[in-house]
């Protein structure tokens, strides 16, 4: 039996596989989060988050090794209420206004918050009479993050909380997350984005084809995928005096052309200030920022040939 | 039942579903009152017309009401919600039985209605006469309740409606609910097998003495739930199993 008190040794995943038929969703994760911790598990379309998070919950059954939360099973987690979430998809329950909903919900927790205060939270107090039919698809997310809240878990568990939510809608719901981690909650979201990871978690975890590519603190992940590349046609220069550019992390040479790598935006900016100064014959400049499926295919050495999916053109 | 809360916001789910009173209650009403009515002097199967008449409509709607109940899950798993309240502290027991009561709740409103009708009509029964008959069609509910959980893990949501539908009419009319089908014989023999069967006698059962349920009406109840429940358990259990 697990109580609120009881937090110790947080949630545990160990070497946790899963596959469906061919595809091998996750394959050997392992995770150790603290009490009171906020962890992304980042990563792109695929990449075996929700896979993740629903072995996590319980929902779905690993193939191989083991899952603890707070030092119990997750059935037995879920089962004495120190366990929230939001899915990735579902829909509402019907024939119910959404306060009449968010209050069922409350109701099956043992020391749920306030119904008026969660609603308030999330803002959905002007919708709350309405059928929970007959909402936007952003009231709806909106309405799914007040049941995931009200719940008032130790551990929270959301899959992509903020899709399908607009600008105020994704600084509401950061808010509210914020509130709850300030009170020593340990929060667990998966994301496609950088910016939101890096804004709201203690630590990020890369997840691409089903491995953890990178586990480590925001700063330290932003390095690693925040990287910009600076490319620009550039004949008779050697990539020795490129690379010595501030700002540029490496240089490497594609026949007259150059791509310079750049931790960050900030440090572009400079690089690119200091290329168009030294070298203003430099043309045809092109500055992107690295997409975070090629920074995880970097990242994985993946070249394509045991991957599930067809190799990129 | 620990959470009295959400069992509350089942049952108001189930009054405010519209469709629910069309096929529980509206239809077998409508039946009743035309054919019923017109007939109000024959008698049937040893037992007035509009007695034996009562007792089939009644058995028709509630069993819809108990069927369809369960088989609503198959709606809210389609759109995700079986997923979301396995991650809270209901229990699944708990979920079963709100689905239940949700669909007795709707078959005492339709077997009330229609007995009132029934009386109106000229069903002259005494209160121990009437209270039996709707213990043993609570009774016999049973089984349906439960077919209708299996239902609603077997069924996809677009076959939802034909299969209830078809499925309660069927068995309504092999039980005899709109007259029966054989009064001896090897048929009569083979629907005796039937739940509905002695969902559809309950009505002559309560006039006691001779016509009281046999020992075979309990044992083919019996049976029929305990299958049923079976048959439930299995497929639940390797639907949560099998990733949805
Ligand atoms: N029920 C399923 N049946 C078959 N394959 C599945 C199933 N669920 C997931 N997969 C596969 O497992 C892999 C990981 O999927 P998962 O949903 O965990 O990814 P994700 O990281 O959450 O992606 P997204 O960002 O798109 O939500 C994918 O290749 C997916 O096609
Ligand atoms: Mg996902």
């Amino acid at each position: 039996m697990v109580t609120s008190e009881s937090r110790t040794g947080g949630v545990v995943l160990s070497d946790l596989t899963k596959s469906y038929g061919e595809v091998q969703a996750v394959r050997g994760v392992t995770i150790s989060i603290h009490p009171g911790e906020t962890l992304a598990l980042l990563g792109p379309n695929g990449a075996g988050k929700s896979t993740t998070i629903d072995m996590m919950l319980g929902l779905t059954r690993p193939d191989s090794g083991t899952v603890s939360l707070f030092g119990s099973s997750p059935a037995a987690a879920v089962q004495a209420g120190v366990v929230g979430g939001m899915l990735q998809t579902g829909s509402l329950l019907g024939y119910l206004s959404v306060r009449e909903l968010v209050t069922m919900v409350a109701s099956l927790y043992p020391h749920p918050l306030n119904v008026d205060e969660v609603l308030r939270l999330t803002g959905t107090t002007e919708i709350a009479e309405r059928p929970t039919t007959k909402l936007s698809g952003g009231q709806t997310q909106r309405v799914r993050m007040a049941m995931a809240l009200v719940a008032d878990p130790e551990l929270l568990v959301l899959d992509e909380p903020t899709a399908a939510l607009d600008v105020e809608g994704r600084r509401d719901f950061w808010t509210a997350m914020r509130a709850v981690a300030a009170r020593g909650k340990t929060v667990v979201f998966a994301t496609h984005y950088l910016e939101e990871a890096d804004a709201f978690a203690d630590r990020i975890i890369l997840m691409a084809r089903g491995r953890i590519v990178a586990d480590g603190p925001p700063t330290e992940i932003k390095a690693r995928v925040g990287a910009r590349t600076i490319r620009a046609t550039l004949p008779g220069v050697d990539d020795t005096a490129l690379s010595s550019l501030p700002g540029v992390m490496k240089a490497d040479q594609r026949g007259d052309a150059f791509v310079l790598t750049c931790s960050d935006s900030a440090s572009s900016d400079t690089a690119l200030r200091a290329l168009l100064l030294h070298y203003p014959q430099a043309s045809d400049i092109e500055v992107r920022g690295a997409g975070l499926e090629e920074a995880f295919l970097d990242l994985t050495g993946d070249d394509g040939v045991e991957s599930d999916e067809a190799p990129r053109p | 039942m620990k959470h009295l809360t959400y069992l509350r916001y089942e049952l108001l789910r189930t009054i405010r579903n519209r469709r629910f009173l069309i096929f529980s209650l509206t239809f077998p009403l409508i039946l009743y009152l035309t054919v019923a009515g017109a007939h109000k002097n024959l008698s049937l199967d040893g037992i007035s017309f509009p007695l034996y008449y009562l007792s089939g409509m009644a058995a028709w709607g509630s069993m819809t009401a108990v069927v369809s109940s369960g088989a609503r899950i198959a709606q809210e798993r389609s759109v995700g919600w079986t997923r979301q309240l396995r991650i809270t502290p209901l229990r699944t027991s708990d979920y079963f039985i709100a689905k239940i009561l949700s669909g007795y709740l709707m078959a005492l409103f339709s077997i009330v209605v229609l007995a009132l009708a029934g009386s109106i009509i000229g069903v002259r029964l005494s209160a121990v006469q009437w209270l039996t008959m709707l213990g043993l069609l609570l009774v016999g509910l049973i089984p349906f309740a439960i077919l209708g959980i299996l239902v609603g893990h077997l069924v996809s949501v677009d076959t939802l409606g034909p299969v209830i539908g078809g499925g309660t009419s069927l068995m309504a009319l092999l039980g005899g609910a709109y007259g029966p089908l054989a009064t001896g014989g090897v048929f009569l023999a083979v629907v005796k097998y039937l739940p509905s069967y002695w969902l559809v006698q309950a009505g002559k059962s309560a006039l006691g003495g001779g016509n009281a349920w046999p020992a075979q009406a309990w044992i083919v109840l019996a049976v029929w739930s305990i299958v049923s429940a079976r048959v439930a358990a299995r497929v639940y259990r390797r639907d949560t199993a099998r990733v949805q």
